[in-house]
């Protein structure tokens, strides 16, 4: 591990901690997440200053101010952006990106299935609670269809987007689901993701009961079950489709639908192949060949 | 050809997908090399297939533009007889398929070469009139053909050895059956000129380039004319020079990846036009307040919507001073020439990397795409200023970071992320000097005014606008970006008129002291600008408080032609 002098050593999820306490309401499904990934971290032995944090912009978002690493809080719907940028400028960091449901597949759907096509090695956790919750609770592309949203009185009439089959006809090589209340599995699922050699995605079941007081914990344990005590494999496409299929109102499979090991972004550049280029060296450059081929 | 004022002007019109261009841009390095300037200019419909596309060269000892009388047309159909016969000189000569096409009536020395002929005999395909007709060209020019040949053969290196026969066979025969058909002197004529180091590069080529020198590291564009042909050469040159070129899905990723990638310590830009743009302007914003340098070239191309896409305009100027809500630092700078585009391009990563804001490189469809006759670009001058930075043991001395902090300069000195100790929030929310969240007014006052100290920190380093003629006339001509060359092209015709020219690089922040001293010393102004409304006059109106007496406006798309400039000077100053 790398000496740290921001924090003690063995690594404690507490050294995630920044100096602001969680804003979100009680009950928040924030703060599960908020605590798996500082177990993930802990676990994964990455201390704050080896980890790059890209957050959209939601409560979600908010955990911006939550937690310490080398945070990058973006716009609205463009983390995956941002983070891509700062993956290839720098590909010796681990890049975890946090945002909502309406962040990223409303905002962001298209930066979301061109980054899982890419296979950029990075990992995203999207906070899926079904709600547009810091603009106080408008329908969002995965609310269930007659949501009552602000802005949906007479109830979500359009059909339930569902991004884990989404990520997997779009060429997803890691796609999982987690839960908010189940912390050690979610933990789990982020270290898997994070050293999956590609695009992690992993869409967490997150409660908000403020806006969203239907999809509670309990509404949510009634329907959950964990795809591994299944005997279920995730290495087959037709079959991750087929179970990421289940009725939402009725069954969510829980874990990793869907792994598959295939070449990544990065290895597309060969400008990467030696160092990162934060490392190249400027003063180096020498464009005499280049400048011939004009005259 | 001693006098500049007897340039010469060849013109090479056919249909689209004809290679058009190709044939332009070969025989302007025939050209280039035998020591001759040049300024080219094209003009192309969007479209493919079918349009009709045209290139144009102005060659001679001294060129800043080019300029009409055509005395050279190279006609490979008959619309571009039908089309080009009034932008002829009464001298002009024709060069058109003896057997295809009927040439117009006028004054004019008609060369009939049977182009298609010519190519069939060769064995080449009918793209390859093209040559066979640069190989005429060149014997009515009174040039030698072995320019042309060499150029060929360096072109097709990589082909098979019959591509590369046909072609030399093609410019050999054209060449020959004009020696041989028409012996009398066409009156302009290219002789060698001599030994002149020059390079012959396009605007974007030149951006190009000064990116590479500058130590771009990562390129990012979404297609779009006119800065699409510089994705095409970051793209080629990326894995040479170990800078990544990707296009993204939209622009909106674009603007975003390349802040990512900025924010995690390397040199990145981003190229597009005004569509696209429109598609980056929150993206501006969120490099404004996370204070993440960023390169953003903007080739300018007349709008609104999808507009006039292959023709040219300078009428996004307001735009990107205004572009994102709320107010933050940001720097405009505008190359009037492919020189400039070289260097200052290089120039716009030191400004953005130094004041950690977003740096505009303003051009054009004009500039982007045409070609001129360069001094060798010079890689000593361009000097690589990366800003204040810390290290982790500064860090460790200073017992904490703080990304923000409110400094006298404005400028808080930035951390690699990976770095021990310098953890912090880059965010897009307003925040405090680490970081954070935080939305009291003491915060964000001192935050907004430590990013706007940048702006007046830059505005004294900027060099002063350029001045081209005599100090004291009784008109000064002021423009910005492409139309440099125009007016020094005028400038050359106007030798006995009291006229001088300040032309700006610099367009935001404005104005500098410089800026405000020359425009108030000058006696009578003329602004001339390829919009409507004077975007610049306005900011002469509103910042220096004068009010231009004159101005010279076009929005058709087309650039100002010289005999334009001249004809309003003498209109203005009877
Ligand atoms: C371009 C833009 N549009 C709209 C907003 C306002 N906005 C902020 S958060 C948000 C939605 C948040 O919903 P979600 O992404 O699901 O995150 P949550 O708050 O539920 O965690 C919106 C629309 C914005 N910040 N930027
Ligand atoms: S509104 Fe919902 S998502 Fe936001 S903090 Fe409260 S409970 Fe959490």
């Amino acid at each position: 591990m790398i000496p740290n002098p921001q924090l003690t050593n063995p690594l404690r999820a507490e050294d995630f901690n920044s100096e602001h306490f969680p804003t979100w309401c009680p009950g928040c499904g924030d703060f599960g997440i908020w605590a798996s990934l500082k177990n993930a971290l802990v676990k994964l032995n990455l201390p704050p200053h080896r980890v790059v944090l890209v957050f959209g912009i939601g409560c979600s978002g908010n955990f911006s101010s939550f937690v310490k690493g080398n945070v990058f809080h973006s716009l609205h719907g463009r983390a995956l952006p941002a983070a891509i940028g700062a993956k290839l400028a720098n590909h010796e960091l681990d890049v975890i990106v946090i945002g909502g449901d309406g962040d990223g597949f409303a905002e962001g759907l298209n930066h979301f299935i061109q980054t899982v096509r890419s296979n950029i090695n990075i990992t995203y956790v999207v906070h899926d609670n079904h709600v547009y919750s810091l603009t106080v609770g408008q329908a969002s592309p995965t609310s269930m269809k007659g949501f009552k949203g602000k802005a949906h009185p007479e109830g979500a009439f359009e059909y339930q987007l569902n991004p884990i089959s989404l990520a997997i006809t779009s060429g997803g090589t890691f796609v999982a689901r987690g839960f908010a209340g189940d912390i050690p599995h979610l933990s789990d699922l982020i270290v898997q993701g994070v050293k999956h050699r590609g695009f992690s995605f992993i869409d967490v079941m997150q409660p908000c009961p403020t806006f969203n007081p239907e999809l509670s914990y309990d509404w949510y344990r009634q329907r959950i079950y964990k795809l591994e005590t299944t005997g279920y494999m995730p290495d087959n496409h037709f079959k991750a489709w087929e179970i990421s299929q289940q009725p939402f109102d009725e069954k969510i499979p829980l874990g990793v639908f869907y792994r598959e090991e295939r070449d990544i972004l990065e290895d597309h550049f060969p400008q990467l192949s030696r160092a990162p280029l934060v490392k190249h060296d400027l003063s180096k450059i020498d464009i005499t060949s280049l400048l011939e081929e004009f005259m | 050809m001693n006098n500049p004022a007897q340039n010469i002007t060849i013109k090479i019109a056919g249909e689209a997908g004809f290679g058009i261009k190709i044939a332009g841009a070969t025989l302007g390095k025939v050209l280039s090399r035998m020591g001759y300037q040049m300024f080219d200019y094209t003009e192309y419909p969007s479209l493919i297939r079918g349009g009709h596309n045209t290139f144009e060269v102005t060659v001679g000892e001294r060129v800043h533009h080019h300029t009409r009388p055509v005395h050279l047309l190279i006609a490979l159909n008959q619309a571009s007889v039908d089309l080009h016969q009034s932008e002829l000189s009464f001298d002009a000569g024709v060069i058109y398929d003896s057997e295809k096409t009927k040439p117009g009536t006028g004054p004019w020395k008609l060369y009939p070469v049977p182009l298609s002929r010519i190519t069939k005999d060769v064995g080449g395909s009918e793209l390859m009139k093209n040559t066979v007709a640069l190989g005429a060209a060149l014997a009515v020019l009174g040039a030698p053909v072995e320019g042309l040949l060499a150029i060929l053969r360096e072109a097709f290196a990589k082909k098979k050895q019959t591509i590369i026969d046909q072609n030399v066979k093609a410019a050999s025969s054209g060449y020959q059956f004009v020696r041989d058909t028409f012996p009398e002197l066409f009156p302009h004529q290219v002789t060698r000129l001599g030994e002149r180091r020059q390079m012959y590069v396009t605007g974007n080529e030149a951006v190009g380039l000064g990116a590479i020198a500058a130590g771009c590291r990562a390129y990012f564009a979404y297609p779009m004319t006119p800065s699409s042909s510089l994705l095409e050469f970051m793209a080629k040159k990326g894995p040479k020079v170990g800078m990544v070129v990707r296009q993204p899905e939209d622009e909106i990723s674009v603007l975003n990846t390349a802040i990512g990638a900025g924010f995690m310590g390397i040199r990145s830009m981003v190229g597009t036009s005004g569509g696209g743009y429109s598609l980056m302007v929150e993206a501006t914003g969120l490099a404004g307040i996370t204070e993440t340098p960023v390169v953003i070239y903007m080739g300018q191309r007349p709008g609104p919507a999808t507009g006039l896409p292959t023709w040219s305009g300078q009428a996004d100027l307001r735009f990107l001073m205004h572009a994102a809500q709320d107010e933050f630092p940001r720097l405009i700078v505008a190359p009037g020439d492919q020189e400039e585009c070289f260097y200052l391009t290089a120039e716009a990563f030191n400004f953005a990397e130094k004041y950690q804001m977003p740096v505009f490189v303003l051009m054009d469809k004009n500039l982007a795409e045409g070609g001129k006759t360069v001094a060798p670009f010079d890689q000593s001058k361009i000097k690589i200023e990366r800003g204040e930075w810390v290290s982790a043991e500064d860090i460790k001395k200073e017992g904490k970071y703080l990304r923000f902090k409110v400094t006298e300069s404005g400028i808080s000195p930035r951390v690699l992320p990976g770095t021990a100790g310098g953890i912090h929030e880059t965010n897009s929310d307003e925040h405090d000097e680490y970081g954070y969240n935080i939305e009291d007014i003491p915060n964000r006052n001192a935050q907004m005014e430590k990013r706007m100290r940048k702006l007046e920190r830059a505005r004294a380093e900027i060099p002063p606008p350029n001045l081209y003629g005599p100090k004291d006339a009784s008109l000064s001509l002021v423009s910005w970006g492409s139309t440099k060359g125009t007016i020094l092209q005028a400038l050359e015709e106007l030798s006995n008129v009291s006229v001088n020219f300040i032309h700006f690089n610099y367009l935001w922040p404005f104005p500098t002291q410089d800026a405000v001293k020359m425009l108030q010393s000058a006696k009578q102004l003329m602004v001339v600008e390829n919009n409507f409304t004077g975007q610049f006059d306005g900011l002469i109106r509103q910042y220096v408080g004068i009010v231009p007496q004159h101005h010279l406006r076009k929005y058709d798309g087309r650039p100002f032609w010289p005999h334009e400039i001249v004809d309003k000077v003498h209109e203005v100053i009877k």
